[in-house]
């Protein structure tokens, strides 16, 4: 179990518990928390789940980009360095405290 | 107008299936798909890719289960209408009319929403003032690539649509490629070719830039990129041209009064019907308690709704549930000789 903090871009916050073994993305959407569209369901093929870790430490903490995902983020809306797919982010302890930024908009 | 027992939106696997089912319970239907080929997600987004979870099918790709779908329905000779989008629903006495984008009419009293998760359409630049030249100067596919002849062209993207107009144009126009990152995911061989002629000056190639916005004055002139650092460029461009796949859009399906839970339509799990009569949804665009987004789902779905269909196209028969292994009528329809 992990406390996650999703923050739309508008800067509403929300806070989930994610059970280990969903994704950050389930977690949005099984939560109701707007802001993280996941056309495809979890995977990696639509980049409709795009969040930013705006911190540092997280981002480096965070297991890393499989094959995939970063020509998935190519086509996410306002792509950064900091950029993940919160399809591909798997919950675990580890994860409790993770905060995820969400971009203006899936495109 | 075309008269047939079922419309099917949507040329996906569930589509194909359910088309199979209506085939052989002695039903006709007609499947309309916004895409230029069949076979919906499975070959738009990853036709090479296995898949696992196909009962009795260990591993297939989205190709091979496409083919196979459109092998299986063979015998019932359905017409397909591609690069076609369901426009317009209208309601008459039982009877739904249809328009397509193209123009064509249908006349049914059962239409099957298997569309997935919407059509697919191009994804746009997020700049507001590209929608000024949007089919103009802004361009997301290619049609005539004369139009490009000594002009400035600007290209954004970094899978292979991107890189190998970047190659074919640079022959005839001058070519800038914009991409988000020094990495490509374009075929290794295009990559290539793309350094070399960045590296003999035939090609401008920017990365780590992204859009930021275009200018013109009437006519488009100029693109400006911004890093994420916050530096920013401006391009001479007679033409910008985005290549960044390809996004699932409802449209027009959230227009037909369905009742929509965020991007799906709610369904009752007896025949999939819609909260309107003689509209039923399957497949990834339906939702009920316990849905799971699975192809094996969106089969029993369209078995489903097969048998919900037939009550409105044949009000005065009754449905009696075959086997095919024992049914001479479905092996009749089927073709089977024996």
């Amino acid at each position: 179990m992990a406390k996650i903090k999703y923050i739309e871009f508008n800067g509403t916050e929300h806070e989930a518990d994610v059970a280990n073994g969903l994704s950050v993305m389930e977690g949005a959407i099984q939560n109701d928390i707007p802001g993280i569209d996941a056309d495809c369901g979890g995977g990696m093929s639509c980049a409709t789940c795009h969040v930013y870790i705006n911190d540092d430490e997280w981002f480096r903490k965070l297991p890393e980009k499989e094959m995939g995902e970063d020509d998935m983020l190519d086509q996410a809306f306002e792509p950064k360095s900091n950029s993940r797919l919160s399809c591909q982010l798997i919950v675990s302890d580890d994860l409790d405290g993770l905060t995820v930024h969400m971009p203006e908009k899936q495109v | 107008m075309i008269k047939t027992d079922v419309v099917i939106i949507g040329a996906g696997p569930t589509g194909l299936f359910c088309a199979h089912q209506l085939g052989i319970i002695g039903l006709k239907c007609e499947i309309v798909d916004n895409l230029d080929k069949i076979g919906g997600q499975c070959i738009e987004l990853y036709p090479d890719k296995p898949i696992y979870d196909i009962p009795a099918v260990p591993k297939c790709t989205g190709e091979e289960l496409t083919n196979n779908l459109i092998e299986q329905i063979k015998p019932f000779n359905f017409n397909f209408h591609l690069s076609d989008r369901v426009q317009e629903l209208k309601n008459e006495n039982n009877k739904w009319l249809v328009k397509t984008l193209n123009g064509k009419e249908f006349e049914t009293p059962n239409i099957v929403i298997a569309g997935g998760v919407g059509s697919f359409e191009p994804r746009k630049f997020p700049t507001k003032s590209a929608e000024k030249y949007d089919g103009k100067s802004v361009l997301y596919s290619i049609k005539d690539k004369t139009i490009f002849k000594d002009k400035s062209v600007v290209i954004f993207g970094g899978g292979d649509s991107a890189l190998d107009w970047a190659i074919e144009l640079s022959n005839s126009s001058k070519v800038t490629l914009v991409h988000r990152r020094d990495e490509f995911r374009g075929a290794p061989a295009s990559v290539q070719k793309i350094k070399e002629l960045s590296d003999n000056k035939t090609i401008d190639l920017i990365t780590k830039y992204l859009i930021k916005d275009v200018k013109g004055n009437g006519s488009l002139e100029s693109v400006e990129i911004k890093s994420e650092t916050g530096e920013s460029k401006v391009i001479k461009a007679d033409y910008v041209l985005g290549f960044f796949g390809l996004i699932m859009q409802l449209g027009p399906i959230a227009e037909w009064g369905l009742n929509l839970d965020k991007k799906t339509i709610p369904v009752n799990t007896e025949n999939f019907e819609t909260n309107k009569k003689g509209i039923f949804a399957i497949g990834d665009i339906c939702t009920y308690p316990g849905k799971l987004k699975l192809i094996l789902s969106g089969f029993h779905e369209g078995a489903l709704a097969a048998r919900g269909c037939f009550k409105y196209a044949r009000p005065d028969e009754k449905y009696r549930f075959e086997f095919t292994t024992a049914s001479s009528t479905i092996k009749d329809r089927l073709g089977v000789k024996e």
